[in-house]
């Protein structure tokens, strides 16, 4: 099944030599037994994604705006011992993140220390001067985060960014889950596979928790920009797996006591936290945009008096900012006196001049992008431009130089994917959310985004992206009534691929 | 676990009410094609009939004249079942409940809305097959059998509370002017015919319990024999028949008992009864005259009903904007 198969240059997820890496064995195996069936899996599983209406939206093609989830049956296996010490890497990561939004719009120690560059905030478009002084309980802005990961060649777990404004796919995560369960019934009887489903708990009991009127039952809504949006599947995915409201901008006002009500068939009622799905800007049209049609006016004046509280809070988006993203390490060391457990990968900052000249002299090696871009817009990969393309980028550097960053080419690791029937390497990065309730808690593994296309490094479903499903194994747990995989004893350090710091 | 009053959202429940009408319109209009082309299969071409009363029940002769120059049976048949430039067809019906609930998916059982959203899917995709006489019936019957199906199930898992009583409401509000549209169409008939009743008047009678799906429920309660004034007074006053005018404003009734602030539509309701119970049904749709009478009243019970729904807008659904808000702007609610 396996002859042929070659991911050259890469680290592979499941082989190394065409044989099962460390966790992997009992998937490989029984995808070995599968052998041709595996394509009839991979049609049940598009029939269960069809039949479960999971779909996500595409702007462009407004005659049939709902697309079937894009989804590969052949999982990506994660072993429970790696995770433990990503899951650490994780939280370290956000607990500092946190510190530092809080820094940032109290006393900004972090700047007069000069760890992070005076330039570097008054040129950050994230960063909210209307948030200056506040305090959010706890003193927490960025409840939940979903942070990209990567693996370089050498099995070296990074950061590729960090999403703290409105992190998305966790319910394309759970959804692939209960395809994987449907398809793959039987190996979930022989493996120890790490259960995803208790993230909408863990959500829905942070969120109570931010309630400023503890001792009551809170009215917790999801706020959405509308079924527009691309991610509104999602949206009303968590609204109904919380048993929160799913409301729009317009369902909402803000009455002279400075509280958020909802509009509803009795009146209206008050709202104790908002999971707010809207960017920034949109949030509040009297303090951002005037023209945004998805916030409500004055829910930044609830929010402010202690009202409401908001997830993530207004402003937590300045350390989207892939310019911040660079002094992450120095963050965690500063804060926390720590080293980072999961390290950055590499990042030249375009306005710095030394850096500007690196990049643009060795513009066939970098990957650009803009430094508050998401989805995958924007993105320049040098090994693949054209020269005029290059030409473009040089361009758009120059002008505009504290909008760009620039990163090493990773060669993002693989993992075998069923394509037209055959199994081939595709790249692939992995999205793990992390909510920093009383408990941090991190998933079991996290969203696995595949680019569907050979040698494609983009991985965004808006671009041609699909998913996986994402394993945590632990390869140490035999099953008890002996038809499991036997385990094997000799691993070196290099196949466990454990994140290093 | 105790309910602190109601917290649905204006905007979900008049998704959910346009939800529950379009679904009875489709799977209404479903009935009367199927029951249409039942009866054609029977009859000689001879027998000259026509497909013209269709355009009327649906309310959308209108619409379809601007598009053709005549009703003949592939068109009118395309035009109510598939068309997709006319709202009211049951493609396009079966779309905007699914755009209305797609807005609420949050709140339906999730097994239900996979079977809205594969039908919504499958409609779209056998149209062609709806129009077709060989496979048209197939095709009717799988639609009815789908839009039941997604009653069941949320008569079955979804709890009863505010959400499913406004997509009652909406069920049964559709349901009692479908009625009385059958009804005005059989008057409009009569009225036609110079004989007034005449020797078919029963045959006549027939079609229209049959094409409320009633015909088999009038006769265990009324016998063999079909006449206009024990139609009218099953099809109107029944209180056990799901589809009878009175059976449908009860069920609204029992829906509105649940919910806030019900005082006024419940009073509409009550007026759409009080017409009911008052006339003399006896008296309508004999003759020629008597025919006028029963299109009067028809359209007497459609304005009420009309009336009970601008009632349910303005209690439930209208967001009275605060003065520094923009009035909302609606997005996929379609009406009609």
């Amino acid at each position: 099944m396996w002859d042929g198969y070659d991911s050259p240059g890469c680290w592979d997820e499941l082989l190394v030599d065409r044989k099962a890496r460390y966790a992997c064995d009992g998937v490989v195996r029984y995808l070995g037994l599968l052998g041709d069936d595996l394509a009839g899996r991979q049609a049940a599983a598009e029939l269960a994604i069809r039949s479960m209406g999971i779909t996500f939206t595409v702007y462009s093609q407004s005659a049939n705006i709902d697309q079937a989830w894009p989804f590969d049956v052949i999982p990506r296996v994660i072993s429970t011992q790696e995770w433990a010490q990503i899951s650490l890497g994780l939280i370290q990561r956000l607990t500092a993140l946190n510190l530092f939004i809080d820094d940032l719009y109290g006393d900004a120690k972090v700047v007069a220390d000069g760890v992070l560059p005076e330039e570097v905030l008054s040129s950050s478009v994230n960063y909210l001067p209307q948030c200056k002084g506040i305090r959010p309980p706890q003193g927490v802005w960025a409840h939940i985060c979903g942070s990209d990961l990567v693996r370089d060649a050498d099995g070296t777990m990074y950061v590729l960014e960090d999403n703290l404004r409105v992190p998305s796919g966790v319910s394309y995560m759970l959804e692939n889950r209960q395809v994987t369960k449907r398809v793959f019934a039987d190996l979930f009887r022989d493996l120890d596979i790490h259960p995803v489903d208790d993230y909408p708990n863990k959500l829905a009991g942070l969120l109570a928790d931010l309630s400023p009127h503890p001792g009551e039952v809170p009215v917790i809504a999801v706020l959405t920009p509308g079924v527009f949006n691309s991610a509104y599947f999602e949206h009303a995915f968590l609204a109904q797996q919380m048993g929160a409201h799913l409301v729009e901008g317009k369902d909402l006002v803000v009455e002279a006591d400075d509280c958020v009500y909802m509009r509803t068939i009795a009146g209206l009622v008050r709202v104790d936290v908002i999971y707010r799905r809207v960017d920034d800007i949109f949030l509040d049209p009297e303090e951002f945009r005037a023209d945004s049609l998805v916030g409500v006016r004055g829910l930044m004046r609830a929010w402010r008096s202690g009202n409401v509280a908001i997830a993530n809070a207004p402003g937590a988006g300045v350390a989207d900012d892939k310019v911040v993203y660079s002094y992450v390490p120095a963050l965690i060391r500063y804060y926390l006196h720590e080293e980072p457990k999961i390290p950055n990968v590499p990042t030249w900052l375009c306005h710095r001049d030394v850096d500007r000249s690196h990049v643009l002299a060795h513009l066939d090696e970098m990957v650009v992008k803009p430094a508050n871009g998401s989805g995958g817009h924007g993105v320049f990969v040098g090994s693949m431009a054209t020269k005029g393309a290059k030409e473009e980028m040089c361009r758009r550097v120059e002008a505009n130089p504290r909008n760009y960053i620039a990163q090493p080419i990773v060669s993002l690791s693989t993992c075998p994917t069923l394509s037209n029937g055959r199994i081939v390497p595709r790249h692939l990065d992995l999205r793990p959310f992390i909510l920093s309730g009383d408990q941090p808690y991190v998933t079991a593994g996290g969203l696995t985004r595949v680019a569907l296309k050979e040698g494609s490094l983009v991985v965004n479903s808006s671009q041609g992206g699909g998913s996986k499903d994402t394993w945590v194994i632990d390869p140490t747990v035999v099953p008890a009534h002996g038809h499991g995989h036997q385990v094997q004893g000799q691993h070196s350090q290099a196949q466990h691929g454990e994140a290093r710091s | 676990m105790t309910r602190e009053g109601s917290t649905l959202l204006s905007r979900v429940a008049e998704s959910v009410y346009w939800a529950g009408r379009y679904l009875e319109r489709a799977e209404a209009t479903a009935r009367l094609v199927h029951v249409h082309t039942e009866l054609f299969l029977d009859l000689p071409k001879a027998a000259g009939a026509n497909w013209a009363p269709l355009l009327a029940v649906t309310g959308s002769g209108e619409a379809f004249h601007d598009r053709h120059a005549k009703a003949s049976e592939e068109e009118v048949v395309a035009f109510l079942a598939t068309s997709s430039d006319h709202h009211g067809s049951i493609v396009s019906s079966i779309a905007c409940a699914h755009a209305n609930l797609r807005v609420t998916q949050a709140i339906l059982p999730s097994e239900a809305w996979g079977v809205l959203h594969r039908l919504h899917l499958w409609a779209g995709r056998t149209r062609n097959r709806a129009v077709d006489r060989r496979t048209r019936l197939a095709w009717t019957d799988q639609l009815i059998r789908q839009c039941q199906l997604f009653s069941g199930l949320l008569e079955g898992t979804m709890s009863h509370d505010d959400t499913y009583a406004f997509l009652v409401i909406g069920r049964d509000l559709e349901r009692a002017d479908m009625t009385t549209r059958v009804l005005d169409v059989q008057a409009g008939m009569l009225i036609g015919r110079h004989d007034g009743a005449g020797p078919y008047a029963d045959l006549m009678w027939m079609g229209v319990l049959r094409s409320l799906c009633a015909l088999q429920m009038f006769r265990r309660i009324a016998g063999p024999m079909v006449s206009g004034p024990a139609t009218l007074n099953f099809l109107l006053r029944d209180l056990q028949f799901p589809r009878s005018v009175e059976r449908c404003l009860v069920e609204i009734s029992r829906a509105l008992l649940e919910l806030v602030r019900h005082d006024d539509p419940m009073a509409g309701c009550a007026e759409v009864q009080q017409l009911l119970e008052g006339a003399d049904l006896a008296s309508l749709g004999v003759d020629v005259p008597s025919a006028v009478a029963l299109h009067d009243y028809a359209d007497s019970l459609q304005q009420g009903l009309g009336k009970l729904h601008e009632l349910l807008v303005t209690t439930y659904f209208q967001m009275e904007p605060s003065p520094a808000i923009p009035a909302p702007t609606p997005t996929v609610l379609l009406r009609v």
